[in-house]
């Protein structure tokens, strides 16, 4: 507390010689060529609170000001004209003082590494008055660890009206920094400032502890710090892990996305799709094509794609139903031969329709951006509404297959073909409606996938043996199996990647499903009741 | 009974005749001069060892597909390892004549900046015990892998999927460069094969010799084993593998020997494949050349081994064909192929030509695979 009030002391004392500064008078500083005169111009420039004033720090910073030798004004360059440059007034809008000049006739503002620090100082301290608060967080940040006598008392004064809660804990974090470095800081003040800093997350006040911790010589100071420090990294460590299952879930969901398609196919039909991956890549290129048609509005094409997608693969895929597989009911292998085919024809259509050549799709702007949490941990939104999508998509068709009456007769020829046909089920038409429903989802696969990666022919290859792999360790026939068994592959996936790498994890998840899947061939879930033996 | 006859029946006569002439002709073709319009290039020649490669890889897939009824998707994997073992031995018969010059290390490792060979890479400069790497990496991985699925009753689609996640980690473990097989660019820029210069047309000869030799001796050893009492018992399997079981057969012991001498077949077929085309890289393990070669069985026709052969050398001959002049229209013919033959030749296009001549049916007469419900596959 003491060191505050010393710090008001002297901020009293440079107001009072910065009074009334105004604009003008530190522009007219700025034109010496001493650089005392410069910083003094400098600070008035900041204090002055006019609207430009940060501009003409900026510009100042960059060395974007000049003297014109003759008028004695300060100006900046606009344009250059053969060998001459055109040049105007600073804070001319109009354009009428510009004027071509040779290079010599203007003098560079000059600076030096002090006047750069204290020009970035000040212009952080005018962005704490700006309206935006990232504006404001980044401003504090840039000021931790720098602050002299004025900018502690500004920031002191900002604290108080700060409406922001990150903005606010920044400048507690900024302000104990000082208070634990600064000379004239007593004892208890710079207790208070570790106490204040072990809660804080931000990096700046770990950096700050550490940097103390190698310095102080005082013993009970630094077992204090010390504590702090453990403290904050065992949250860090926690919000890490955090991470890890955030980025583990969001790709279990896009596993999930991409299998369950194929979990009603294989698992509810018994019919091997290997053309499932190919039916993903058509939806990814239906959102491709929605977007080229309605340019102007990414949002609503995304919002339009995942109908359309739907209904191109679902279209695709009772095709397929109706043209191939049915007439191979029974022959598992043989299914998997002819949709393999099917797959590449596909492929190689694509690949003529649309070239070899990946397609960027654009993400919407409500799906670009990040939600922090808190320093160490933020949750990027396209992942978050990937989880969002999946578990929607999951409920859904969850819905769908229990309470509607497609539902119920899908299940019913599942579990017992002739049954359900003696019952007055018309089994083709189900077969058909099922195909298409996995083919479909495999379509809104699609969009979201196009939101995570390029849209490419090779597309739909890269995800089927994941694919099979989740349905396979979920148990077939189960769609609460496929997605723990998505989520929980992709969490592992996410586990392992830091000290395996990425590829290594996927080799150890393929043969940890190999061989998982020889001691349980069902799954995860296996199906129980008279179905299962079939 | 095994019996002689057994062996060589008609149809295994007639094929090995046709071997045997193509073997000795080309050769021959090949020393007479380039203005005879009878010539045969070197360049054809060797496409042909290709192919007569890959006629011995098909025939491997017959022996566990056609008569054991196991569709495995990883085949190629055996391939692409018996291929890299034969790859380690010319990598390391290079010697100090690559790149950087270094006696011992390959010119990838150099660049990598590695110090030492790797423990794997001993006894390459070896061909004898190249040969039995050949041999035992492939048959070692498929007993592993067919001992661990075959006990635990793993069947059907499953196992064809399995085998194909086995073939893709492997495709992303070689892609790795930390793996020290190269990485993505695999094994390259060989010299010599038993210390002849692999570019010389003496060499080329005896390759493409040595590729019928093999693709000969591999048929009559097949033939040995489906017309023996082993044979019998893969076809029962292949038809009724319950029943065989309840009968007291030891399926799984059966099931483990005709696929592990596959995957030796297979291994062979891509050691002999590699000095040929001169690389081998990580791509042979990508699931789709597994898948392609099932194909080249389909339509020659299962279970019929010689169906394989003509299946194989027809679709690569399509396929070098059509990827030169037509690129665009391969990958529809093949993906038109796997629909068509699975929709309308079931037996291939052997299946056909056995058709008009009934008397000559050697294989099983009915290798329509009996209907089976998907939940059939796995057994607890």
């Amino acid at each position: 507390m003491i060191a505050r009030v010393l710090w008001s002391f002297l901020l009293l004392a440079c107001a009072l010689t910065t009074h009334a500064a105004t604009l003008e008078q530190g522009l007219e500083q700025l034109k010496s060529k001493d650089f005392s005169h410069i910083e003094q111009g400098i600070a008035t420039i900041a204090a002055s609170g006019d609207d430009n004033a940060e501009l003409i720090l900026n510009l100042l910073l960059n060395g974007e000001i000049y003297r014109h030798k003759k008028s004695n004004e300060l100006v900046t360059i606009q344009g250059k004209e053969d060998k001459q440059l055109i040049i105007v007034n600073l804070f001319d809008d109009s354009g009428d003082s510009a004027q071509t000049v040779s290079k010599r006739k203007i003098k560079k503002v000059r600076i030096n590494n002090k006047l750069r620090a204290s020009l970035k100082s000040a212009i952080a301290s005018l962005k704490l008055n700006s309206n935006d608060p990232v504006l404001r967080l980044e401003a504090v940040n840039q000021l931790i660890g720098k602050l002299n006598p004025v900018l502690y008392q500004t920031l002191l004064e900002r604290q108080q009206t700060e409406s922001d809660d990150r903005v606010k804990s920044l400048i507690d974090v900024a302000l104990a920094v000082t208070d634990l470095n600064s000379q004239d800081s007593d004892k208890a003040s710079q207790i208070n400032a570790i106490e204040l800093l072990s809660e804080s997350l931000q990096p700046a006040a770990r950096n700050a502890l550490q940097q103390f911790v190698d310095e102080t010589d005082n013993a009970s100071l630094k077992f204090k710090a010390n504590k702090g420090l453990r403290s904050i990294d065992e949250r860090r460590k926690w919000a890490g892990h955090a991470e890890t299952l955030f980025f583990g879930l969001s790709l279990g969901s896009v596993l999930v996305l991409a299998a369950i398609g194929l979990a009603i196919t294989f698992g509810v039909m018994g019919v091997i799709n290997m053309a499932h991956g190919e039916l993903i890549m058509l939806g990814a290129y239906t959102t491709y094509v929605v977007q080229l048609l309605m340019p102007n509005n990414i949002a609503l094409s995304i919002l339009v794609s995942i109908p359309a997608a739907f209904l191109v693969s679902a279209i695709a895929g009772i095709m397929i139903e109706r043209g191939v597989i049915r007439f191979l009911y029974g022959r598992p292998l043989e299914t998997l031969l002819a949709t393999f085919g099917i797959s590449l024809i596909l492929q190689q259509a694509v690949r003529s329709v649309f070239s070899p050549l990946n397609r960027s799709v654009a993400t919407p702007e409500f799906m670009s951006g990040v939600i922090e949490i808190n320093p160490v941990l933020s949750l990027t939104l396209n992942r978050l509404y990937i989880i969002a999508f999946c578990l929607i998509v999951f409920a859904l068709l969850f819905m769908l297959l229990r309470y509607t009456r497609l539902g119920i007769e899908v299940r019913a020829v599942a579990q017992n073909r002739a049954m359900a046909r003696a019952m007055g089920v018309r089994s083709e038409w189900v077969d058909a409606m099922t195909f298409g429903l996995g083919s479909g989802i495999a379509g809104v696969a699609g969009v979201a996938l196009s939101q995570l990666t390029n849209v490419g022919p090779n597309l739909g290859q890269a995800y089927i043996i994941d694919s099979f792999m989740v349905v396979v360790f979920g148990g077939v026939g189960n769609l609460w199996g496929t997605l723990v068994a998505g989520l929980s592959l992709g969490v592992a996936n996410k586990i392992m990647e830091p000290w395996a790498g990425a590829v290594l994890a996927k080799i150890l998840v393929l043969v940890f499903i190999i061989l998982f899947i020889q001691k349980r061939p069902r799954g995860l879930f296996p199906q129980k009741g008279r179905s299962a033996e079939g | 009974m095994t019996t002689y006859q057994g062996i060589f029946d008609k149809s295994t006569v007639r094929f090995l005749a046709v071997l045997i002439a193509i073997a000795a002709a080309v050769p021959l073709l090949n020393t007479l001069d380039s203005s005879n319009p009878l010539h045969v290039s070197t360049y054809t020649m060797t496409l042909m060892g290709k192919y007569l490669c890959y006629a011995l890889l098909a025939v491997a897939v017959d022996l566990v597909w056609g008569y054991l009824g196991i569709l495995s998707l990883g085949h190629a994997a055996f391939f692409a390892l018996g291929g890299y073992a034969m790859g380690m031995y010319l990598m390391r018969q290079i010697g100090d004549r690559g790149v950087y010059g270094d006696p011992l290390l390959p010119d990838f490792m150099v660049f990598l900046n590695w110090q030492e060979l790797p423990w794997f890479w001993n006894g390459f400069d070896q061909f004898w015990y190249a040969a039995l790497m050949i041999v035992l990496v492939p048959g070692l991985l498929a007993f592993v892998f067919g001992w661990l699925a075959f006990r635990s009753r793993v069947t059907g689609v499953y196992l064809s999927i399995i085998t194909q996640a086995l073939t893709y980690a492997l495709l992303l473990a070689f892609f790795r460069n930390e793996m020290g097989f190269g990485g993505n660019n695999g094994l390259t820029d060989f010299k010599d094969i038993l210390g002849f210069d692999l570019q010389a047309n003496a060499t080329r000869v005896a390759l493409y010799i040595a590729s019928a030799v093999a693709l000969g001796l591999s048929y009559i050893a097949c033939r040995f084993v489906v017309t023996s009492r082993l044979g019998r018992v893969a076809m029962a399997i292949r038809d009724a593998e319950s029943r065989t079981r309840f009968i007291g057969y030891k399926v799984e012991n059966v099931k483990l020997f005709i696929f592990v001498m596959s995957a030796v077949l297979a291994g062979i077929a891509g050691a002999l494949y590699v000095p040929q085309v001169g690389i081998i890289n990580p791509s042979e393990f990508s699931p789709l050349n597994s898948i392609e070669l099932v194909v080249w069985v389909a339509l020659g026709g299962r279970a019929t081994l010689y169906g394989a052969v003509v299946g194989a050398v027809a679709v690569n001959y399509a396929k070098t064909y059509l990827t030169a002049a037509l690129p665009e229209v391969w990958l529809f013919t093949l993906g038109a192929m796997f629909v068509l033959v699975t929709l309308f030749l079931p037996k291939g296009v052997m299946g056909i030509l056995q058709r008009k001549s009934p008397a000559n049916s050697s294989g099983s007469d009915d290798d329509t695979p009996k209907p089976e419900l998907p939940q059939d596959g796995v057994k607890a």
